[in-house]
C-alpha cells in the first residue's frame, strides 16, 4: 500500500493561538494524511528533531506572533543540519506579504495567509508531495 | 397583545404560516454564525412566562439584565480603550500620547510574548519575538518609561497579562510610588485569569493549583492595598477567539468566574471583599443579535449565582461589568478595509449590549499590528457610535423586542447546561485537565471553517465577492529588528547597574513565601523595586511551582 504524506504540524516560539494549527490539522487528517501535532511553545530545536523523529515529508508551522523571519529559517538550518533537508516547510499564520517573498526566496515552500481555504492546503501538499506517496 | 384572545392570536399565527410556507425561500443557511437555529419571526408566544420585574427589572437593579447602572449612558459613555502596544517602551509611549491626544479615554497594555511567557528579553527563548506583537517589558525601568508623562492618577489602565500578572501589577505601582501616588489612587485591570489561558489563549506558566494560589493573593492584596484595581478580568475573549460558539464563549467565561469565586471563598476570603472587583471581558462577533442577547444573559446569570449561590450581599458583587474587544477572527485579510464596516457592526452590537469599555480592532490586524491611521478609524468608529448615531439615548433599548428577550432566554438555558456538564466533570480545573473546553472550542472551530468552505457561511472577500488579483494597498507597522538589540542591552544595563546583592536576597525572600503560604504580592513588589527582572522572578517562582505541560491534542 502507498504510504501515506506525513505532516508534522508544528508551532513554533512562544505564541499560543492554536486554532489555525489545529483547524488544519483536522482538514489533513481528513484528507487521509497522517498528522502529528506537536503542541505548542516548540523551540526550532525540538520541530527539526520530531520532523526527523517522526520521518515527515512536510513540516506546517503556525505562526502569530510575528516571530516567523528568525523560526523559519532556524528550523530549515537545523534540518539541514540533520541531514534532512529533504523535508519541506509550509507556513500559515499572520506573514506580511513581503515577508512572505522573502520566506518563499529562502526555500520556505509556500506561505498560507488568513483566509484560506484548507482544501488549497490539501491540494497543495498532495500536490508537492505526491512523490513520497 | 393584552387586546387580542388567544384564538384571534392562533388564527392570525396560522394565517401567517401558511403564506410564509406558501412563498419561496431563499436557499441560504438562516442560523448565527455559531450555528444555532433563528426563528423566522418571534412573537409574544416566544416568551411564555416571562415577567418583567423577575427577568429584566431595571437598570442598575438585579439581575441587572438591562444594565449594571441606573443611568447607563447617560451618565458617561462607555471608556474607549484600544489595546496597543509594540517595539520598546519609549515606541509605545508614544503611541499613548498619540491615543490620549485623539480623545481616547484609558490606556490599555499589550505585552509581547516573551513578557506574557515570563522571559527577559535576552532569554535565548525570546529570541525573534521581543516587541513583536506587544511592547516588551522587563523590569520597573522599563514601564517606568511606558508611563512617562502619563498622570496614573487620573487615567485607569487595563494591563492584557496573566501568567506573571503579579509582577507586572507590581511594576506598574511601583511606577506610580516613585512618582509620589499612593496605591489607593491607582485604578485599572489585570487581565489575570488563567483558567482561560489552560482553556484557549495558552499562555500559561505554572500549574493550575498554584496559579490560582497567586490570583488569590493578588485578589487579598489589592482588596486591602489598591481598592480600585480589576483584579481579574474574566475573559471569553479567546475563548471566542479560538473558535468557540457564543454560548460556549458565555457559559466557559462565567465558569471560570465562578471557579475564581469558589478559590477566593476557599482561601478564607469574603465574596463581598473580592467580588466587587471581578469583571468580565467579552468578544463581538459578527451575529449581531446573538451577541447583545449574550450580553444581557452575562448579566442575568452572573447577578442570580452571585446572590443565590454564593450569597453576595454587597450589590457591587453581583454586577457583571465588562470590556469588548471586537472579533479579530472574523477579520479578513482580503479587502481589509471591509473590516471597518465589521468592526462598527460589533461596536455597535457591544454599545446596545450596555459594555462598560470597548475595544474596536483596526482594519490591518490580520495583516500586522495596526498602524496609526488604522487605530485612529477605529477609534472613531467608536465616536461615531456614542456622538452620531443615537443610541445612547435610551437604556438597554432593545430590551422587550421577541427575539432579543426570547434569545437572551436560551443562551441563559443553554448556558446552564454547560455548567452542569462541568460540574459533572468535577469542576473548571478537571475539565482543563481532561481537555473537555479545548476540544469542545476545537470542534466548533473546525464546524465553521466547514461551514465556510462549503459556502454556508459566507464571508466577503473570501468565499464570495472577492477581487481577482488583489493587492493590499494600506501601509503596515513594521518593527524594526533593531528593537530587540536594543532592548536587550537594556536589561542588561539593569541588572548592572541595580544593587545586585539585594536583588538576590529580595528573591530568595519571595522564594520562601512561595515555599509557605505567605501573600506573595508585599515580596514581589519588593522585588520590583529593588529592579529584580520578570525574567529572574519567574524563574525564581518556577523553581518552587513548576511548569505546566499541555497534552498536545487536535
Amino acid at each position: 500500500m502507498a504510504r501515506k504524506i506525513r505532516v508534522l504540524v508544528a508551532k513554533p516560539g512562544l505564541d499560543g493561538h492554536d486554532r489555525g494549527a489545529k483547524v488544519v490539522a483536522n482538514a489533513l487528517r481528513d484528507a487521509g494524511m497522517e498528522v502529528i501535532y506537536t503542541g505548542l511553545h516548540q523551540t526550532p530545536e525540538m520541530i527539526a528533531e520530531s520532523a526527523v523523529q517522526e520521518d515527515v515529508d512536510v513540516v506546517g508551522l503556525s505562526i502569530l506572533s510575528g516571530a516567523h523571519m528568525t523560526m523559519f529559517p532556524r528550523i530549515m538550518e537545523l534540518l539541514k543540519q540533520k541531514g534532512a533537508d529533504h523535508i519541506r516547510i509550509i507556513g500559515g499564520g499572520i506573514v506580511p506579504e513581503e515577508d512572505v517573498k522573502r520566506l518563499e526566496s529562502l526555500g520556505v515552500a509556500k506561505v498560507f495567509g488568513p483566509g484560506t481555504d484548507t482544501r488549497d492546503i490539501v491540494e497543495f501538499i498532495a500536490k508537492t508531495f505526491a512523490h513520497a506517496s | 397583545m393584552e387586546k387580542e384572545t388567544n384564538a384571534e392570536f392562533a388564527k392570525a399565527r396560522e394565517r401567517w404560516e401558511r403564506d410564509f410556507h406558501g412563498e419561496p425561500v431563499q436557499d441560504i443557511d438562516f442560523t448565527t454564525v455559531s450555528g444555532e437555529q433563528v426563528s423566522p419571526l418571534y412573537t409574544g408566544a416566544d416568551l411564555a412566562g416571562f415577567e418583567y420585574l423577575r427577568d429584566l427589572g431595571f437598570p442598575g437593579e438585579y439581575p441587572y439584565t438591562r444594565g449594571v447602572y441606573p443611568t447607563m449612558y447617560r451618565g458617561r459613555f462607555w471608556t474607549m480603550r484600544q489595546f496597543s502596544g509594540f517595539g520598546t517602551a519609549r515606541d509605545t509611549n508614544r503611541r499613548y500620547h498619540y491615543l490620549l491626544d485623539h480623545g481616547q479615554t484609558g490606556l490599555s497594555v499589550a505585552f509581547d510574548m516573551p513578557t506574557i511567557m515570563g522571559y527577559d528579553s535576552d532569554h535565548p527563548r525570546a529570541e525573534g519575538e521581543v516587541g513583536r506583537c506587544g511592547v516588551a517589558i522587563d523590569s520597573l525601568r522599563d514601564m517606568e518609561t511606558l508611563f512617562d508623562g502619563i498622570d496614573l492618577a487620573k487615567i485607569t489602565t487595563s494591563m492584557t497579562i496573566n501568567a506573571p500578572a503579579s509582577i507586572l501589577l507590581a511594576f506598574y505601582l511601583c511606577t506610580g510610588e516613585k512618582r509620589g501616588e499612593r496605591f489607593d489612587e491607582m485604578g485599572g485591570t489585570i487581565q489575570n485569569d488563567i483558567l482561560k489561558e489552560y482553556i484557549a489563549q495558552k499562555s500559561w506558566i505554572f500549574p493550575p493549583e498554584p496559579s490560582m494560589r497567586i490570583i488569590t493573593d493578588i485578589m487579598a492584596f489589592c482588596s486591602e492595598h489598591v481598592p480600585r484595581w480589576n483584579t481579574i478580568s474574566i475573559s471569553g475573549y479567546h475563548i471566542r477567539e479560538a473558535g468557540s460558539t457564543a454560548v460556549q464563549e458565555l457559559a466557559f467565561t462565567l465558569a471560570d468566574g465562578f471557579a475564581y469565586v469558589e478559590a477566593g471563598i476557599a482561601a478564607g476570603l469574603d465574596v463581598d471583599v473580592f467580588a466587587p472587583r471581578l469583571s468580565f471581558f467579552f468578544n463581538a462577533h459578527l451575529d449581531f443579535f446573538e451577541e447583545i442577547a449574550k450580553y444581557r444573559a452575562a448579566r442575568r446569570i452572573w447577578a442570580k449565582r452571585m446572590k443565590e449561590k454564593y450569597g453576595a450581599k454587597d450589590p457591587r458583587s453581583l454586577l457583571c461589568r465588562f470590556h469588548t474587544q471586537t472579533a479579530g477572527c472574523s477579520l479578513t485579510a482580503q479587502q481589509p478595509e471591509n473590516n471597518i464596516v465589521r468592526t462598527a457592526f460589533q461596536g455597535l452590537s457591544a454599545v446596545l449590549g450596555g459594555t462598560q469599555s470597548l475595544h474596536t480592532n483596526s482594519m490591518d490586524e490580520t495583516l500586522a499590528l495596526p498602524s496609526e491611521k488604522a487605530v485612529r478609524i477605529a477609534l472613531r468608529t467608536q465616536q461615531v457610535i456614542a456622538h452620531e448615531t443615537g443610541v445612547i439615548n435610551t437604556i438597554d433599548p432593545l430590551a422587550g423586542s421577541y427575539f432579543i428577550e426570547a434569545k437572551t432566554r436560551e443562551l441563559e438555558e443553554k448556558a446552564e447546561e454547560y455548567f452542569k456538564r462541568i460540574d459533572e466533570l468535577g469542576g473548571v480545573v478537571k475539565a482543563i485537565e481532561m481537555g473537555f473546553f479545548q476540544r469542545e472550542i476545537g470542534r466548533s472551530a473546525y464546524e465553521y471553517q466547514k461551514a465556510v468552505e462549503r459556502e454556508w457561511k459566507i464571508v466577503v472577500g473570501v468565499n464570495r465577492f472577492q477581487l481577482e488579483d488583489e493587492k493590499i494597498e494600506i501601509p503596515l507597522l513594521k518593527i524594526d529588528p533593531q528593537v530587540e538589540i536594543e532592548q536587550r542591552g537594556a536589561v542588561r544595563k539593569v541588572r548592572a547597574d541595580r544593587d545586585n546583592d539585594k536583588a538576590a536576597r529580595e528573591l530568595e525572600r519571595m522564594k520562601r513565601a512561595a515555599q509557605g503560604s505567605d501573600n506573595l504580592m508585599p515580596v514581589i513588589l519588593d522585588c520590583a523595586r529593588c529592579y529584580c527582572t520578570e525574567g529572574e522572578i519567574i524563574a525564581t517562582l518556577k523553581e518552587i511551582f513548576g511548569e505546566y505541560q499541555e497534552p498536545p491534542i487536535f
